[in-house]
């Protein structure tokens, strides 16, 4: 529990509005918070839940096309809704501070790291230049970036992505705020990176005893930052509870309902037994190179049919170029894709229009996977009119049919552009295009990772679903540990463009693994609040430097 | 710095070859004239005898590829050859006027260019209010005048209802050199209000593309003052786009004082292409073409290695 | 002082305060500022220099009326999902519509609005305007409101034609590269960036010294001189379009480059080429009226604003306005392209801007 201290933010029934054609609308409807000297509150919900904007209202600040249009935000007896923008200004920076989300991007490229740290001291005339950059390499020290004397004298794109999520850690510390906003520093980040800047964030906010509001859509990253936590839905509060009796026992459905989601798991099928069965999809020895550089080595799985093998794997660890050696847009360099057993033209240029049915692919952002300007009908039903010479009604039923196979209502959606769309329902339709040639295998490559996590659950039954129905084989590749664990049958595991582990799920999860298998997996946030500590002191302090380096 | 080493050599090589190609332009163009260059002379008229003297004259008879050559060996020595009007020779006859040119286009650039990059940068910062549509109106008007309307307008303005100025930039060589910005005023005036005007579009919107990135919202957050957040965070980033805006423009002018020079009977080179194409003088054409192409290839240039040069990604590798 | 001075200031004055009074802060920033403006011009100029003023501002103020109505015309006459968009249009833009409108009525009914023939000698040279001439005539004694009303025919016509070639060569050159890629890419990129490396009018002036000045010629030579302009841009932007996964998609189904294009990649990229086109108008009319002017574009008796403006540009030494009819003519035009052109990239920028 938080003991009880002096009340440093307190907002009451604020209400922002966003413009949106030539209207203003109402985007957060009243929200109340309450935030204590060194406390650390996590904002959670899904995309659209204005916990952004919220976050940044408490600095006194709206995004251009945004303005706080109601209620009152009082820092330290301060009121921020009524202060002039001049006073406001000299609060950001001082008494207040922002750490956003994509770091690479929020440092100017065109200063260093140590002069744009430097910039809020020396305006606020805390410290000289000298003074403020020795204070600045002392944070960089605590945060334990590597070599702490030198890192600020670099630009930002001369320093890795999660060292500069820290090093903006440290210029939020520069004038030691009251009360920091961290908003979803390490969403971008891969999972073995991204506990190091959890680490060293949590550190730090605990040393100088500052506030802080933590937003991010992660409960599991959550649970390890927040005293307390509150949870939003369009821009309205679900509940508010400390953080072990919000994961203990939630009081509200919509709340249970996220805490439930990772539920969802079937049962692993196993490969054919007999010897001569042929895998659908078997990628032998492949070596790939995007110009001179190699990014594949000595790839080789199979994929059985009506089984999922899951490709797991951080950024860049060649999982997306593995898919696209199979399609045929990137001939590998070195050893060959069969299909049935027959081995398929390098380039997709050159296969046979039954060879391109028979594989088809599912995006991560269904927003660049579907032409805005393509009615539904037209969409799903150029596959269907392509492969199968499907013409007039007999194409219509077929395209109804499909609608009716993704749970859409075909009398809603026939004749809907994709904009009009919600991203679940975007994704639905990519899914109904893939099935419209009527293939044997499906490469679904992130499908759920720019959805919510209720809405990418829904996805994830609909596509065991298909399976059963049409004994698809899917290769489905993600970073998210958790997908893997309710819907995969096979994984692989990826590194740096090579193959480090592969075999049946259960075997994968259980111990013992391959190293790298097992930082990948001890990396993923759990819901458990005392997690990350207990991994700490598994791991060792001195290790969580090098932690992403294995 | 290696890198920015081999980037820029590779642009200047880049320039050298497209300037070869453009001289091969030229020359070969005059090849495609039907008939050839005596007859056009000439005139129908012409005895095939006086054709074939002036064929023979002009080396007409030898192979094109080697008179390129040649021509081009000339080129760079400064020979282009004679007028085939006057006999004058062309160098002699381009030398003084390109030097008009030249200081008219400085003259206008010198005005125009710190004008338009303050304006932008202010209109930038004042953007979406009543003075930023205004200006938008306004420039935009500019823009879209040709360049003898805006002259004619201000010489009837300022020349011959209220004599402020002289209508014709007439030049001596014993002026002083106030007397010379005087008597130019009104043709620099002309390119400068074409030109600022575009220049300070595009600076207004580089700096506004830039406002919409994380980097300056994190400034804004940080409690830096608007008008630190334009000159320190966005104008450094900004250079790239406005150094070619300012090179597109400087090229621009380049070519806009053909039309200014005619407006106001300069004695520049832009004049005296305009009469050589009448006259069909071609040494002169190609002359002046050519060196309106290699100031515009320069400047470009020299555009591309400014951006090369003020991109901190490339100047700090890693 | 006479009363129009007093009257005039007490106006803006007025004005002011009351701008002042509503809180209209950038409402009076503008009177007043235009009133201090005022001061400095009524001391420099005098009363004349103030009922100048007085003209620009009612002049503006019609405009803006008349853009107005015009507006609100369109919205009622056009069909629903059209009628949103030009709610949306400014002033400026409407403006522009309604100039461009005109224009159009200009040169199609030429024959039927001109009083005289372009080519018709009806009096004196440089003969002042009258009953019978609404701006007087030329150097050869044609009436120069008739010569206005079919250059409208003549240039802006020429002008069309010539941007439209350049256009459909351009835009599909820049289609198939995008789509095609390789080779053939880097090809016309290449070819793009040397000829856009030789000043347009001075290319044009290269050209025109070898081939004469035939109509023939100036269209060929303008669509050669624009074209690899359109180019870059339908690169570039059917480039942005071509990265999506949507196309990966066709692409793996096995389509051909025309569905690829026709189905994928056009009704993607339209609002920006629309947009460009009125752009690449402005480029070539300017560049067509620049010819003219020096006498290399449509030669006479043709009628052509252009080269109007050169013929009468003895009578600016004699404080006359005449010439600078037709050399505004042509800068309407394209300030009216230029509003349209403006608004469309503002909405097609997707209001990233707000």
């Amino acid at each position: 529990m938080v003991p009880k201290k002096d009340v440093l933010l307190q907002i009451k029934d604020l209400r922002i509005e966003g413009y949106s054609d030539e209207n203003w609308i109402e985007i957060v409807h009243g929200v109340d918070l309450t935030l204590h000297k060194g406390e650390v509150l996590g904002l959670i919900g899904e995309s659209g839940a204005g916990k952004s904007t919220i976050g940044l209202a408490a600095m006194g600040f709206a995004r251009d096309g945004c303005r706080i249009s109601g209620g009152s935000i009082e820092f330290d007896g301060m009121e921020l809704t009524t202060t002039p923008e001049s006073d406001l200004r000299a609060l950001r920076g001082s008494r207040i501070a922002y750490v956003a989300q994509s770091a690479a991007a929020s440092f100017n490229p065109a200063h260093r790291i140590i002069d744009q740290h430097t910039e809020a001291p020396i305006q606020y005339r805390i410290q000289k230049r000298v003074e403020a950059q020795e204070d600045a390499m002392e944070l960089y020290h605590r945060l334990r970036l590597p070599n702490p004397d030198e890192i600020g004298f670099r630009y930002p794109h001369q320093v890795s992505g999660g060292q500069l999520q820290r090093a903006m850690t440290a210029m939020a510390m520069a004038c030691r705020p009251d009360l920091i906003i961290f908003d979803e520093p390490t969403t971008a980040l891969d999972v073995t990176t991204q506990i190091e800047v959890l680490a060293a964030i949590r550190d730090i906010v605990d040393q100088f005893n500052t506030a802080a509001i933590y937003i991010t859509h992660d409960l599991a990253v959550v649970a390890q930052m927040a005293d307390t936590i509150k949870v939003l839905l369009k821009g309205e509060e679900v509940e508010e509870a400390p953080t072990e009796q919000m994961l203990d026992a939630p009081s509200e459905d919509y709340t249970k309902s996220l805490w439930a989601v990772r539920s969802f798991k079937r049962p692993q099928k196993e490969r054919p037994a007999a010897a001569d069965a042929v895998p659908i999809v078997s990628v032998k020895n492949v070596d790939a190179a995007y110009g001179k550089i190699q990014v594949l080595d000595d790839v080789s799985f199979d994929i059985y049919a009506g089984m999922t093998v899951a490709v797991v794997g951080e950024s860049g660890s060649g999982k997306s170029t593995t898919a696209r050696c199979i399609t045929g847009l990137l001939p590998p360099t070195k050893g060959e894709i069969l299909f049935n057993g027959e081995a398929l033209p390098p380039r997709y240029q050159d296969r046979s229009k039954d060879q391109l049915r028979q594989a088809q692919m599912i995006y991560q952002m269904a927003d660049t996977a579907l032409n805005p300007k393509i009615r539904i009908s037209e969409i799903i039903g150029r596959p269907a009119q392509f492969y199968g010479g499907l013409r007039g009604a007999e194409l219509k039923n077929r395209v109804d049919e499909l609608l009716d196979l993704i749970e859409l209502d075909p009398a809603k959606f026939y004749n809907r552009f994709p904009p009009e769309l919600s991203g679940g329902q975007k994704q639905r339709i990519g899914i109904a295009r893939a099935l419209a040639a009527e293939p044997t295998f499906i490469i679904c490559d992130e499908v759920t990772s720019a959805l919510d996590q209720l809405v990418a659950e829904g996805i994830l039954k609909l596509l065991d679903k298909l399976q059963q129905d049409l004994n698809l084989a899917y290769m489905f590749i993600t970073h998210d540990l958790a997908t893997v664990r309710s819907i995969a049958d096979e994984v692989v595991v990826m590194q740096r463009g090579k193959v480090v582990e592969q075999g049946p799920k259960e075997k994968m999860f259980t111990p013992p693994h391959h190293p790298y298998t097992d930082l990948l997996l001890s990396s993923v946030p759990e819901m458990d609040p005392n997690w990350l500590t207990t991994l700490l002191e598994e791991r060792g302090t001195d290790s969580i430097g090098e932690a992403a380096n294995v | 710095m290696g890198d920015i080493l081999q980037l820029v050599l590779k642009r200047l090589g880049l320039g050298v070859v497209t300037l070869l190609v453009i001289s091969i332009l030229i020359f070969f163009a005059v090849e495609l004239l039907p008939g050839d260059i005596a007859q056009a002379v000439l005139g129908q008229a012409a005895t095939p005898e006086t054709v074939a003297a002036l064929r023979e004259k002009m080396g007409l008879d030898q192979p094109a590829i080697l008179r390129y050559f040649q021509w081009l060996g000339g080129a760079l020595t400064g020979d282009f050859g004679v007028s085939l009007i006057s006999g004058e020779r062309v160098t002699e006859a381009i030398s003084g006027r390109f030097i008009n040119t030249l200081f008219l286009a400085c003259y206008a650039a010198v005005i125009a260019v710190p004008i338009s990059i303050i304006l932008g940068v202010i209109v930038a910062l004042l953007r979406n209010t009543l003075f930023d549509r205004v200006a938008n109106v306004v420039t935009l008007t500019s823009i879209s005048s040709p360049e003898f309307f805006l002259g004619y307008i201000l010489i009837l303005y300022l020349a011959v209802k209220t004599n402020y100025f002289p209508a014709i930039a007439s030049l001596s060589t014993d002026m002083s050199f106030g007397e010379l910005l005087h008597r130019t005023f009104l043709p620099a005036l002309t390119l400068v209000l074409v030109v600022t005007a575009h220049m300070m579009r595009m600076t207004r919107a580089a700096i506004i593309n830039l406002l919409a990135s994380p980097y300056i919202e994190m400034a804004r957050l940080k409690g830096v003052p608007p008008w630190k957040v334009i000159v320190k965070h966005a104008l450094p980033n900004a250079w790239a786009p406005i150094i070619n805006v300012v090179a597109l423009n400087l090229a621009y002018l380049i070519t806009g004082v053909v039309l200014v020079e005619v407006v106001f009977v300069y004695p520049g080179i832009g004049q005296l292409l305009v009469d050589a194409v009448s006259k069909r003088d071609f040494p002169i054409v190609q002359a002046c073409c050519l060196i309106f192409a290699a100031t515009f290839i320069l400047l470009n240039l020299a555009a591309d290695v400014g951006s090369i040069l003020t991109n901190p990604r490339l100047r700090h590798p890693k | 002082m006479n009363s129009f001075v007093i009257g005039y200031y007490a106006l803006l004055i007025g004005a002011s305060c009351l701008a002042a009074y509503f809180k209209q802060r950038q409402i009076f920033l503008l009177i007043f500022s235009l009133t201090l403006v005022s001061f400095v011009t009524g001391i420099v100029g005098g009363a004349p220099a103030l009922r100048s003023i007085t003209i620009a501002a009612g002049l503006l103020a019609l405009a803006a009326g008349v853009s107005y109505a015009f507006r609100e015309f369109l919205i009622i006459i056009a069909p629903d999902g059209v009628a949103k968009e030009l709610r949306t249009a400014p002033l400026t833009a409407a403006f522009g519509m309604f100039v461009i409108f005109t224009y159009a009525i200009a040169g199609i009914f030429a024959p039927v609005i001109a009083p005289f023939g372009e080519a018709e000698v009806i009096s004196s040279a440089f003969a002042p305007a009258d009953e019978n001439m609404l701006l007087g005539a030329d150097q050869l004694g044609r009436d120069m409101f008739s010569r206005i009303i079919y250059g409208a025919r003549n240039t802006v016509g020429l002008a069309l034609v010539a941007t439209s070639l350049a256009f459909i060569a351009g835009a599909l050159a820049g289609l198939l590269a995008a789509t095609k890629g390789g080779w053939f890419d880097q090809f016309m990129g290449r070819l793009a960036d040397v000829i856009m490396s030789i000043p347009s009018l001075i290319f044009a002036l290269l050209i025109l010294s070898i081939f004469g000045t035939s109509l023939f010629v100036i269209v060929i030579v303008v669509a050669l001189i624009y074209s690899p302009r359109v180019f870059r841009l339908t690169r570039a932007v059917a480039g942005n379009v071509v990265v999506m996964d949507y196309i990966e998609a066709a692409k793996l189904r096995g389509e051909g480059t025309w569905y690829l294009i026709r189905k994928e990649i056009l009704p993607n990229s339209t609002a920006p080429l629309v947009a460009e086109f009125g752009l690449e108008f402005c480029f070539v009319f300017l560049l067509i009226a620049g010819l003219s002017f020096l006498g290399l574009g449509i030669q006479p008796p043709t009628a052509d604003w252009g080269s109007m403006v050169r013929e009468n540009a003895t009578l600016i030494s004699f404080g006359e306005l005449t010439p600078l009819i037709p050399a505004a003519a042509i800068a309407l035009l394209t300030v009216a392209v230029n509003f349209v052109v403006d608004w469309m990239l503002f909405r097609s920028s997707g209001l990233k801007e707000v």
